[in-house]
């Protein structure tokens, strides 16, 4: 094996196995830094000692008990600020984990991401903390995804974990009344990193398929080992709009809207996978936002061509989910797929009162301006998709609209 | 009558270090007790980045981020809350009636060791 192969199998080692290690370490110290520390510090170990291919069969056994070492090693020169209790925890502690005895070692990663999409910490930090300590991406790696500079993430890092140390925000599954909200901004953080690698800036292709298949890997996740309608729904979202993504752009990086999509290109098997989950999960009789969601992604993934599509099917499923999230963007969307089989006229004047409400809304102005251009108001539409233009901060979007604008003059 | 006064300011705004305006409060603190005015001991509480907002909104806990930033509303009591998580506290200052319509805000009590 080459150095350059064996640092990458570390590498993927870290991206697979981390996030369950650290999270076990959390609950052992009760604190994200100094786990993370020790994480590290047995991570540098590891490449030293071992050598060339002899990572061993379990590496996540040698991992924890090297890393909880170390652990045991700092708490031990700060012994004199402990009580006898916490000495006992940190003996119980020093000890090797064996292969076997790894099985018993509970998966902690719930009370993980809890904690890092707590709703006391803000969006941005929920989002860093959660790439960094459950899917192992370096703040280089986050910096990279959401253009933005590695300092900015590293003090956004540090600060997140400063409230969580200070105010004592606590690492467990909450229960009861607190669980739904909660659960929510967890759900929400996930679909948040997925919509991101949908954002295709110049050159940043690469970084963001890594953000989807995390997003993916959370959901995953959450379901394994929380049960819920809602977790179950996200997934199969997430599952369908992944079906999509090969059709989503052409072969040079150009945005192609679902309209004009290849659907020869969709995964098949996606599809039926996300399907099936969404079924199993409407069964349980408890939709929500993220289980309608996915329904009209379905709706759109059976349809032969977007003629054929079963608009009427979509604008229903878009009322019910107005009643669950009354938003002017969910109102938008209902009144675009209205416009398939609705008079044109009708759904303009709707969509002209949503315009104080979203007003800095690039997707309002692009679908405004298509309505306008298919009612053959031309002026109307080249205004509005200048509009949308210029509120558009990415580059594949701003190419999508200036072609759609150049094709009017 | 009880007075509560409220100590307002920008924070690294201290005119002294750190050690001497310890050793003020505290001589301040004991000034106080001997004229026998103190209620309560009083506090320091950490710095306003550790601040989270709490409202009931439609029966519904809503937790953000930061400190009130609504400046119609103005500081009208308060509690000290003995819990053992961010997370308990936050449960109960959402039960606070005024939760409903204003906004509580949960800073940790400084601990000094």
């Amino acid at each position: 094996m080459t150095d350059r192969d064996w640092q990458t199998d570390l590498a993927h080692l870290y991206r697979a196995k981390s996030g369950r290690i650290l999270a076990y370490l959390v609950a052992q110290c009760g604190d994200i830094q100094r786990a993370e520390d020790a994480l590290h510090d047995a991570f540098t170990k590891a490449t030293t000692q071992w050598s060339g291919d002899s990572i061993p069969d379990v590496p996540e056994a040698w991992l924890i008990t090297t890393a909880k070492r170390k652990l045991v090693d700092v708490w031990r020169q700060q012994q004199r600020h402990h009580s006898l209790q916490q000495q006992f925890a940190v003996d119980s502690l020093d000890s090797a984990v064996s292969d076997e005895a790894l099985q018993e070692i509970p998966d902690e990663r719930l009370k993980l991401i809890f904690t890092c999409c707590h709703p006391a910490l803000n969006r941005p930090a929920q989002v860093a903390l959660t790439l960094k300590t459950l899917c192992g991406l370096s703040p280089r790696e986050i910096a990279r995804a959401y253009l933005s500079s590695e300092t900015a993430i590293q003090q956004r890092l540090v600060r997140a974990k400063q409230k969580i140390r200070t105010t004592g925000i606590a690492y467990e599954v909450p229960s009861g009344d607190d669980l739904p909200a909660r659960l929510n901004s967890v759900l929400a953080v996930i679909y948040l990193i997925y919509n991101e690698s949908h954002t295709a800036f110049e050159g940043q292709t690469l970084s963001r398929a890594d953000l989807a298949n995390e997003a993916l890997r959370l959901a995953n996740l959450v379901n394994q080992l929380l049960p819920d309608p809602e977790a179950s729904g996200l997934l199969a979202l997430l599952t369908l709009h992944q079906a999509r993504q090969a059709a989503r752009q052409s072969p040079k990086g150009a945005y192609i809207p679902l309209a004009e999509q290849d659907r020869k290109r969709w995964n098949q098997t996606q599809i039926a996978e996300g399907r099936t989950r969404l079924i199993n999960t409407l069964r349980r009789g408890k939709p929500g936002p993220y289980q309608l969601e996915a329904a009209i992604s379905a709706v759109h993934c059976e349809a032969d061509s977007w003629n054929t599509t079963d608009w009427e099917q979509i604008v229903r499923l878009y009322r019910r989910l107005y009643k669950l999230v009354p938003s002017p963007v969910v109102k938008l969307n209902e009144l675009v797929a209205a416009a398939q089989i609705a008079p044109i006229h009708d759904i303009r004047q709707q969509v002209a009162e949503l315009e104080t409400a979203l007003q800095d809304y690039q997707p309002y102005y692009a679908a405004r301006a298509d309505l306008a251009a298919r009612a053959g108001q031309f002026e109307q539409a080249k205004q509005d998709y200048r509009v949308a233009i210029k509120l558009s901060s990415n580059f594949v979007e701003k190419a999508y609209l200036d072609s759609k604008l150049t094709a009017l003059a | 009558m009880q007075y509560m006064a409220l100590i307002y300011s920008t924070e690294d705004a201290d005119d002294v270090d750190f050690d001497t305006l310890i050793q003020q409060y505290t001589e301040f603190g004991e000034k106080a007790a001997a004229a026998g005015v103190i209620a309560d001991d009083g506090n320091a509480l950490e710095p306003v980045s550790t601040a989270t907002t709490v409202r009931l909104r439609n029966g519904k806990a809503e937790i953000t981020d930061g400190p009130f930033a609504e400046t119609k509303e103005q500081l009208g009591g308060y509690y000290i809350f003995d819990c053992e998580t961010l997370d308990e506290a936050l449960h109960w200052a959402a039960q606070i009636p005024s939760a409903r319509y204003g906004s509580i805000e949960v800073r940790p009590v400084m601990q000094f060791d």
